[in-house]
């Protein structure tokens, strides 16, 4: 059985509200059947805008949305079929648990004994078992969210939309729900488009992620792809922590470059540049540079600690670095990090391979 | 001795838990002292007038009063046939009481009330009462007129002994407690109250119909517009609640009278010809335009308050579910309305069962509400004690009102805003 790799396709969508600014770009973006695709970016970047088209509460002003091959922009929301988790649950107040899962079965017209055996299947998926009876209003944060997933999934739909779910629990809560809906959707296959714009939420959860800025899809790929090879330096800035040094090219060759700093000349991987001259910003990922660097790195340099944070697993250090008196490492505490303190000069190093020259800021 | 049990001082030696109530009540004083005028003033211009308006309805002490040796010596007569000398002489002897202070004329009043004709025998009596002799009142009063010798008239005179009486709650139904002490409709023709509250309740009852199915729209696009629009919408809405009554029912009055602008304007279009205007005034539908009118934004801000709590998600769920728009609007929009639709149609329908200036403008004889009718008896007639019961009757209704509405919905489930 070959998987539908173009379930929900998004193709060439524009989207603007008012007719001058377009909130949604020229948006490119498939979704493979099953898959746990997650919309990233910050307020305003278009990716809501995106889930409520795919929902069919809002139209595309250009291009048209697949889903399973069929157009669907013209279909109204109702008769989509799509699951949907909203911000703030949605559950309707008053109605019991039981009346809100079967809102949805009730207007297909499913038969009462099949629809309390589906009930009974979403509860239990979520561990609500025993709360059909009661009303949204005597459930916690946590408990009704669960009832909102049940809810969208209830009806067996194939695709299930998420929209910062979330966002009002406790973070303890947020990372257990995080696993629970992680866990449901890989038990029961179901395609989930999910949008956050909590980074450690979107890599915990997802297959893929699509980072969006200014309308558009920025990178989409795995998360492990997305934090260690990101395409250009808004993704690098927007998921984890990030070191930059803005420079010039110098010096480029295959898999290598050269870039000139205000004081210094640093190795770089060139990702995004192709000709010398070239303005780029330089990414470093905190844990990828080392204090006194054993092993054999061609970057090299020294740098002042300006300021030591202690993180309880590790220690973050704030160094001031080929004039970048903002770049940040990552020690794991250990006992034999003995010279870090304030005021000392120390050595750093890097593989240029984990240098990323990238757009310029 | 643990120190859970150990009573905790204060540094000058009082027990904590005194030296605290001392100080709670020191407040508790403080803030009934502010809200004592605003009791004072309840009590002054609503419970004390409520009161007094209960005691009037049912007071009859002024003939208990005006006659007391007659009750007193009546006490003993059956009733079955004339009253013994005795009660005659008790008679003459208040009678002459109240000729002297002049307030025979009162007596005749209260007297004609419960039986016609006294008015005519009492001043005759009163004329004739100057040359009596002693002794035999019997005979010089029953001579006086024949009516005075008649079972009946001795008979409506004891009727009037209870210092209290419910006799206007009857009159207000249309009702009478006959001769036998039976309560009885009055003849068919003299009906006037059951017709009065029949059309009090389905004008009532229309108006807020009418103001529900305008005012539910409205308030839906009050609570879902953008906030520049909304906010000119509802300034629209409460433009009425800044124009005096008076000069809202007189425009109306300009509308729809039959030279008026509508007339005008559906002769224009050709909808009626010009001596066949449409008499839109001084009927039922002045009453129900001008009122629906006027009543419309009570409707309108409770529904608005409660719509407005409504998240706009709730209809997007119920249609992302699969529900049409219309199952989502039945299904979970509209029973979320329900305390604000509860809370606005109570208000108005209380509103316009005790409607006045309104319907006593445009009204007419066939839009005049039993209101109108109070005013009429406070002013015109000055039978104050009958407007007085019917004003508590109409107050009990609007109480009955407010009980179903409890049992049907439940009072907890209203919400005014």
């Amino acid at each position: 059985m070959s998987v539908n790799k173009e379930f929900v396709k998004f193709d060439k969508v524009d989207k603007s509200y008012d007719g001058k600014i377009l909130v949604v770009k020229d948006l490119q973006l498939d979704i493979a059947e099953g898959e746990f695709v997650t919309m990233l970016g910050p307020s305003g970047s278009g990716k809501t805008t995106c889930l409520m088209m795919l929902a069919g509460f809002e139209t595309p002003t250009n291009g048209e949305i697949y889903l399973d091959g069929n157009a669907i922009s013209s279909i109204p929301p109702h008769k989509r079929g799509i699951g949907m988790v909203f911000q703030n649950y949605a559950l309707f107040p008053h109605m019991t648990v039981y009346e809100n899962l079967a809102f949805p079965l009730r207007v297909r017209k499913i038969p009462k004994d099949e629809a309390d055996k589906k009930i009974d299947k979403a509860l239990s998926m979520v561990s609500l078992q025993g709360f059909a009876q009661r009303m949204p209003g005597q459930l916690s944060g946590g408990q009704q969210q669960r009832v909102a997933v049940a809810r969208s999934l209830v009806f067996d739909p194939q695709l299930v939309l998420m929209d910062e779910p979330l966002g009002a629990l406790d973070k303890n809560l947020r990372e257990s729900m995080q696993y629970e809906i992680k866990h449901i959707h890989e038990s029961i296959g179901v395609t989930v488009v999910y949008v956050t714009h909590d980074q450690s939420e979107a890599l915990t959860m997802s297959n893929r992620i699509a980072v969006f800025n200014d309308g558009k899809v920025q990178q989409l790929s795995s998360p492990d792809e997305l934090y260690e090879k990101p395409v250009n330096s808004f993704v690098a800035e927007f998921i984890g922590e990030n070191n930059t040094f803005a420079g010039e090219i110098s010096d480029i060759s295959e898999g290598k470059c050269k870039v000139k700093l205000a004081n210094a000349d640093i190795l770089a991987n060139p990702i995004s540049v192709k000709e010398k001259g070239e303005r780029t910003t330089v990414s470093i990922r905190p844990e990828r540079a080392l204090i006194n660097p054993t092993d054999k790195m061609d970057n090299i340099h020294k740098g002042k600690i300006e300021e030591v944070i202690y993180h309880g697993d590790h220690t973050r250090v704030r160094i001031n670095l080929l004039g970048n008196s903002e770049f940040i490492l990552k020690v794991p505490n250990s006992s034999s990090n003995l010279d870090i303190k304030l005021g000392n000069e120390i050595k750093i190093g890097w593989n240029s391979d984990d240098a990323r020259a990238l757009d310029p800021k | 001795m643990s120190s859970e049990n150990k009573q905790i001082l204060t540094t000058d030696g009082t027990p904590l838990e005194v030296s605290l109530k001392k100080a709670e009540k020191k407040n508790k004083i403080k803030a009934f002292l502010l809200v004592a005028p605003l009791l004072l003033f309840i009590i002054i211009t609503y419970v004390f007038p409520i009161g007094d308006m209960l005691m009037r309805s049912v007071d009859d002490k002024m003939v208990t009063e005006m006659l007391p040796k007659t009750y007193k010596s009546m006490e003993k007569w059956d009733g079955k046939e004339l009253p013994p000398e005795e009660v005659f002489e008790a008679f003459y002897i208040d009678f002459q009481k109240l000729i002297e202070e002049e307030r025979e004329g009162k007596l005749s009043t209260q007297l004609n009330y419960t039986k016609n004709g006294f008015k005519s025998i009492i001043k005759k009596l009163r004329r004739k009462s100057k040359s009596f002799e002693e002794g035999n009142y019997k005979e010089q009063i029953m001579a006086v007129h024949r009516r005075w010798a008649d079972v009946e008239y001795w008979r409506a005179i004891k009727r009037r002994a209870p210092a209290y009486t419910y006799q206007k709650y009857l009159k207000g139904m249309d009702m009478y407690e006959n001769e036998k002490g039976e309560i009885v409709n009055v003849s068919e023709d003299r009906r006037v109250h059951r017709i009065l509250w029949l059309r009090t309740l389905e004008i009532a009852f229309f108006v807020t119909v009418f103001c529900f199915l305008m005012a539910y729209p409205i308030a839906h696009l009050l609570a879902t517009l953008p906030m520049k629009y909304s906010n000119l919408l509802m300034i629209c809405v409460l433009l009425p609640f800044w124009t005096s009554l008076l000069v809202r029912t007189a425009s109306w009055m300009i509308l729809l009278q039959q030279q008026g602008i509508v007339n005008d304007f559906f002769v224009t279009i050709g909808l009626v010809t010009d001596d066949n205007r449409v008499e839109m005034m001084y009927n039922k539908t002045g009453s129900y335009v001008a009122m629906t009118q006027i009543l419309l934004p009570f409707m309108v801000l409770p529904l608005y308050s409660v719509m407005k709590t409504i998240s706009p998600s709730l209809m997007r769920a119920g249609k992302s579910l699969g529900g049409t728009p219309f199952v989502a609007f039945w299904k979970v929009y509209f029973p979320l309305t329900i305390p604000g639709i509860g809370a606005g149609c109570l208000l108005v329908f209380i509103l316009a069962i005790g409607y006045y200036i309104t319907p006593a403008l445009v009204g007419g004889a066939s839009g005049t509400l039993i209101s109108n009718q109070i005013a009429f008896h406070m002013k015109s007639t000055l039978d104050w004690s009958f407007a007085s019961a019917m004003g508590l009757m109409l107050l009990s209704g609007v109480l009955v009102i407010y009980w179903l509405y409890n049992k049907l919905v439940g009072i907890d489930n209203i919400k005014l805003g």
